[in-house]
């Protein structure tokens, strides 16, 4: 599959803690930008700079609310994330289930040559 | 992120050029670094039931190389090779990774930190594996996304718990 340059990528949008940090408060429900600022402890300013990657690569979504400008998560811009996360947690964790199956062989061995630490 | 009984592998993208895999063994760690560093065992899990070892090579030394190449069902031959770089004995593994299925392999090899922590006769291990660049992340990742992407669209939750 084709993706985008990295600066519209959602990978590189939530490779930066901050930024998965806003992602986690937005999963909780819709937020004005001063909760943000409030919950990360960060300066207004840089909030914003990591809202704006997020809305760039359309994981963050924004309305106007009266005075207020209102944050909500984008689940769908994520999905590419998640599947890969999922895919490559299930190969790895075939692998090793099948070192599951080698380490209790041996286990049982070690008690059976009498090592009893 | 929850695990089953037999224990869920856990993949966070720590920084742009990394990936980090954790998991919990039923084992204490001597036992898990034999199974890891252990040609003959190896060849018994690493292929994860998608094909069959063809080769195992492992020069545990600092310095010494290791290869492994399997025949993964459906899909051909794909090898793996890179050096030992620092070793502490049923504690760390320090080791790069060359995927000899792309151009200039071993420019793009991954440095791969594996360190096993054990607490009550279990042993969690965690690999963390930092590219050198981001576009090799990248390219990692791109190499198993195909599959994934024609899923229907999962709920919003899933994918937020997913980041964790």
């Amino acid at each position: 599959m084709a993706r985008a340059a990295t600066t519209t990528d959602a990978f590189n949008a939530v490779a930066e803690p901050r930024r998965r940090q806003i992602l986690d408060v937005l999963a909780g429900g819709e937020r004005p930008v001063n909760d943000l600022v409030a919950q990360l402890g960060l300066a207004q300013p840089q909030v914003s700079k990591h809202l704006r990657v997020l809305r760039h690569v359309g994981a963050v979504e924004v309305r106007e609310a009266g005075r207020q400008r209102l944050y909500r998560l984008n689940g769908k811009a994520l999905k590419p994330i998640h599947d890969w996360v999922s895919e490559y947690e299930r190969s790895w964790s075939e692998r090793f289930d099948a070192l599951d199956m080698v380490l209790e062989e041996l286990k049982e061995k070690e008690v059976g040559d009498g090592d009893d630490e | 992120m929850a695990t089953t009984s037999s224990g869920t592998a856990t993949v966070t993208l720590p920084s742009d050029t990394q990936i980090q895999i954790t998991r919990e063994f039923d084992a204490p760690k001597h036992l898990v670094y034999k199974a890891l560093t252990t040609p003959e065992l190896v060849r018994r899990w690493w292929h994860a039931n998608r094909g069959e070892m063809t080769v195992c090579e492992i020069d545990l030394r600092v310095g010494g190389m290791w290869r492994y190449v399997m025949v993964a069902d459906g899909f051909g031959e794909v090898g793996f090779h890179g050096e030992y770089r620092e070793i502490v004995p049923n504690e760390r593994l320090v080791s790069t990774e060359a995927y000899e299925g792309i151009p200039d392999a071993d420019e793009n090899a991954t440095v791969n930190i594996l360190t096993l922590t054990e607490v009550d006769g279990r042993t969690t291990m965690t690999i963390l594996v930092e590219h050198p660049t981001k576009e090799g992340r990248d390219a990692h990742i791109n190499a198993g996304m195909e599959d994934g992407m024609q899923d229907a669209m999962d709920l919003l939750e899933e994918i937020a718990i997913s980041l964790r």
